[in-house]
C-alpha cells in the first residue's frame, strides 16, 4: 500500500534543517571503562561535530594511596607496592625504588647485582613495550600484532617466574641487593629468548610500520612539539619521539648502564607514528644491552654483604649464628636503618622517568615518599594535545602515549 | 645559551637570601616562599634547568612549625643535572604557595595533586581542583593527622547528590589495602598496621 507523503514547503524545510543540524557542543564522556583508555581513565570531552573542542582527563579511579601506605611501613615492605605502579614492568619499578633508597643510605651494591638489575630492567622494558605495541595495534585496528606480542610476553613471564617466583608481581629487589641470585642456566634461556625474539620483533613491526591503515591513523596525528614535550614534563619514548635526546640511562647512568653500548632512538616529528617507531627500536636496543650484560656478567656477591644493618643476612647464617640472628630480627621488625636526609632518584623506566623522592628522619620508615610517575606527567598533556583532533584520533593518541593507570593514580 | 656550570656559586650570588639545604644527593636550596617563583624562573632561563620534573610538599606533622614545605625538582635536559628548591609555607593551618603554571605547563597537575593530597593552596593556579580524590572530598589524606585506615565519608558529595538526585552513599572502603570485610569489623582492628587510633570512624577527631 502506497503511503501518502506531502513535501513540506520550503520555509518549513529550512527551519527543520536548522533544527536538525544544531551547532551546539556535545559533551561526551569516554571511559572510565573503555577499551581504548587502557585502564580506568575517563576523558570528559566536548565535541563540535566530530572535532574535540575541549578534553578534560579525569583520573584517580585507581588511587590507592601508595604514598600514605609507604609512610607506615619499612623500606623493604614497600617493595611489593612498587610492583603495582607500572604493573607492566614491575621489575623496573623494583629496581628504581631500591636504588633510590640505596642512594639515601650511600650504599653501593656489587657489580653482579647491578648487572642482574640491568638485565631485569631491559627485559621489563621489552615486556612493557610489547604490550604497548599490541594494544596500540588494537586501537588502530590491527589485531594480529597483539596476539604475536602476547606470545612473546608469555615467554618473558616464564623467565620472570623462574627468576623471582612470580610472573607478574615480582618484588625482586631488596634494599641493598636482590631477593635471590639468578637460577642456574637462566642466562642461557634469556639468550635463547633474545635469539628467537629479534626475528619475531621484525615480523611484528613489519605488520605495522608500512601498513597503510596504521600509517593513516598515526602519521601526523597527535604531534607534540619539542618545547611542549619539555614544558609538560614528558619523559621516556614520548619525549624522545619529539626529538629531545634525553635518556637517563645515558645521561645520568645508574646501576652500571655506562658500561653498555646502545643507541637512543630519537623521533623527528613527535607524532603517534614516531612514538611507535621509538618503542620498536628501543626493544632492539634492549636486546643488545641484555646480551652485553650476560656476556660480561660478573661473579661474586649479589647483595651488599657489608651492609649488615640494611640487607638481611643469609638464612643459613641466621639459623646458626647469634649475631646474624639478631641482625635479621632487627631488620625484619624495625626495617633497614636509614640515615636522615632527602634523596631524589629517577630511573629510565619503559614509560618514562620514574622518580622517588624519599625524605627520611632516620629509622626504618620513610617520613615522606613521593612517587613521580611518568604516566601522570605524560597524560597531563592530553587537554592540549587532543583539542582540534577527531574522536578517532584520540584513540590513536592514547595508544601512542602508552600509559598505565596504576602508575598514574598510585 | 651558555649556562654557567657552577650553580652552587652563581645562584647564591644572585639571590643572597637563599641557603643550602641538607641533601643526600643533588644540590638543594631553601628559598623564602616570596622568592620561589623568581628563583625558579632564573633557574629555567639562565641556568638551563628547562624541565620541571616534580612538585610536591612535605608535612612535618601537626605542631611542627613551619609545618609544610613545598619542594620543586628541576632537571636540565642539556646539562643533565638536577636541582631541588624548597620553600616553607608561612601558615601552618592554611598553607599556600605561588603557582608556577605560567613557567611550566607540567606544574598544573602536580600542583593539583599537592592541593588534593596535602592541602597546599597554589595561588594563581588557573584551575585548582582535586585530581586523585573526587571533588567535594572533605580531607587531605597525605596530611599526617589523617589515619592510615581512612575515614568513612559520604560519596558523592551531598551537594552533587542534591542536584543529581542520586543517593548519598558511604564511600567504598572495601577492597582497600586495609579492609578485610566492610561493616563487620573496625578498620583499625582489621589492619593492625594502622596503629594510629587517635582518629578513626569510631572516635571523633581530637580538637
Amino acid at each position: 500500500m502506497a503511503t501518502e507523503y506531502q513535501f513540506p514547503d520550503s520555509a518549513a524545510k529550512t527551519a527543520a534543517a536548522e533544527q536538525e543540524f544544531q551547532t551546539e557542543r556535545l559533551s561526551l564522556s569516554m571511559g572510565p571503562s573503555h577499551p581504548s583508555t587502557h585502564g580506568v581513565l575517563r576523558l570528559q570531552m566536548e565535541l563540535d561535530g566530530e572535532v574535540l573542542t575541549k578534553c578534560d582527563p579525569v583520573i584517580g579511579y585507581l588511587h590507592r594511596g601508595d604514598e600514605k601506605i609507604a609512610e607506615n611501613m619499612t623500606y623493604n615492605q614497600f617493595v611489593p607496592y612498587t610492583d603495582r605502579l607500572d604493573y607492566l614492568a614491575p621489575l623496573a619499578n623494583n629496581v628504581a625504588y631500591a636504588i633510590a633508597v640505596e642512594r639515601l643510605a650511600h650504599l653501593e651494591v656489587p657489580a653482579r647485582c647491578q648487572a642482574i638489575r640491568v638485565i631485569c630492567c631491559e627485559l621489563a622494558r621489552i615486556s612493557s613495550h610489547l604490550l604497548g605495541l599490541g594494544a596500540f595495534g588494537i586501537d588502530t585496528g590491527a589485531w594480529t600484532v597483539f596476539l604475536y606480542s602476547f606470545e612473546e610476553r608469555e615467554k618473558l613471564y616464564r623467565l620472570f617466574e623462574e627468576l623471582t617466583g612470580a610472573r607478574f608481581t615480582t618484588s625482586y629487589t631488596r634494599i641493598g641487593g636482590v631477593s635471590r641470585d639468578i637460577p642456574e642456566g637462566w642466562t642461557d634461556r634469556v639468550l635463547a629468548f633474545c635469539d628467537q625474539f629479534l626475528p619475531r620483533l621484525e615480523e611484528m613491526l613489519g605488520l605495522l610500520t608500512r601498513n597503510k591503515i596504521f600509517m593513516d591513523r598515526t602519521v601526523g596525528v597527535g604531534v607534540i612539539s619539542k618545547e611542549d614535550a619539555i614544558s609538560y614534563g614528558l619523559t621516556g619514548p614520548n619525549l624522545r619521539a619529539s626529538g629531545v635526546p634525553l635518556d637517563l640511562r645515558k645521561d645520568k647512568p645508574y646501576s652500571g648502564y655506562e658500561q653498555y653500548e646502545f643507541d637512543v632512538p630519537i623521533g623527528t616529528k613527535g607524532d603517534c607514528y614516531d612514538r611507535y617507531l621509538c618503542r620498536g627500536e628501543e626493544m632492539r636496543q634492549s636486546v643488545r644491552i641484555v646480551r652485553q650484560a650476560i656476556a660480561n656478567l660478573p661473579g661474586g656477591d649479589w647483595y651488599a654483604k657489608d651492609a649488615v644493618r640494611i640487607f638481611a643476612p643469609r638464612k643459613e647464617k641466621v639459623l646458626t649464628s647469634m649475631e646474624e640472628l639478631i641482625n635479621n630480627f632487627m631488620i625484619v621488625t624495625e626495617g633497614p636503618q636509614m640515615p636522615a636526609g632527602e634523596v631524589y632518584f629517577e630511573a629510565e623506566n619503559p614509560k618514562g622517568a620514574l622518580g622517588f623522592y624519599v625524605v627520611s628522619k632516620g629509622g626504618g620508615v620513610p617520613w615522606r615518599l613521593k612517587i613521580r610517575s611518568p604516566s601522570f606527567c605524560n597524560l597531563s598533556i592530553l587537554p592540549k594535545l587532543c583539542v582540534g583532533s577527531m574522536v578517532s584520533d584520540v584513540v590513536s593518541i592514547l595508544g601512542s602515549l602508552d600509559f598505565v593507570m596504576g602508575e598514574c593514580d598510585r | 645559551m651558555t649556562a654557567p656550570v657552577d650553580v652552587s656559586t652563581a645562584l647564591p650570588a644572585k639571590f643572597p637570601q637563599i641557603t643550602p639545604r641538607a641533601s643526600a644527593d643533588i644540590p638543594a636550596y631553601n628559598v623564602p616562599m616570596a622568592d620561589a617563583v623568581a628563583v625558579l624562573k632564573t633557574l629555567r632561563d639562565e641556568f638551563a634547568y628547562d624541565m620541571l620534573v616534580d612538585v610536591t610538599a612535605i608535612d612535618w606533622a601537626e605542631g611542627a612549625s613551619p609545618r609544610f614545605t613545598v619542594v620543586w625538582h628541576l632537571l636540565s635536559t642539556t646539562r643533565h643535572e638536577y636541582i631541588r628548591i624548597a620553600a616553607d609555607c608561612a601558615s601552618d593551618t592554611e598553607p599556600s604557595a605561588p603557582s608556577i603554571v605560567s613557567l611550566w605547563a607540567a606544574a598544573d597537575w602536580h600542583e593539583r595533586e599537592t592541593w588534593d593530597l596535602l592541602g597546599i593552596k597554589f595561588t594563581d593556579h588557573p584551575d585548582l581542583r582535586r585530581i586523585l580524590m573526587w571533588e567535594g572530598y572533605p580531607y587531605h589524606p597525605l596530611r599526617k593527622e589523617f589515619p592510615l585506615a581512612g575515614v568513612e565519608t559520604e560519596f558523592p558529595d551531598p551537594e552533587i547528590a542534591e542536584v543529581s538526585g542520586g543517593k548519598v552513599i558511604a564511600a567504598p572502603m572495601a577492597g582497600g589495602p586495609f579492609v578485610a570485610s566492610p561493616g563487620e569489623m573496625n578498620l583499625t582492628d582489621a589492619e593492625p598496621r594502622a596503629k594510629d587510633e587517635s582518629w578513626n570512624e569510631k572516635r571523633e577527631k581530637p580538637e
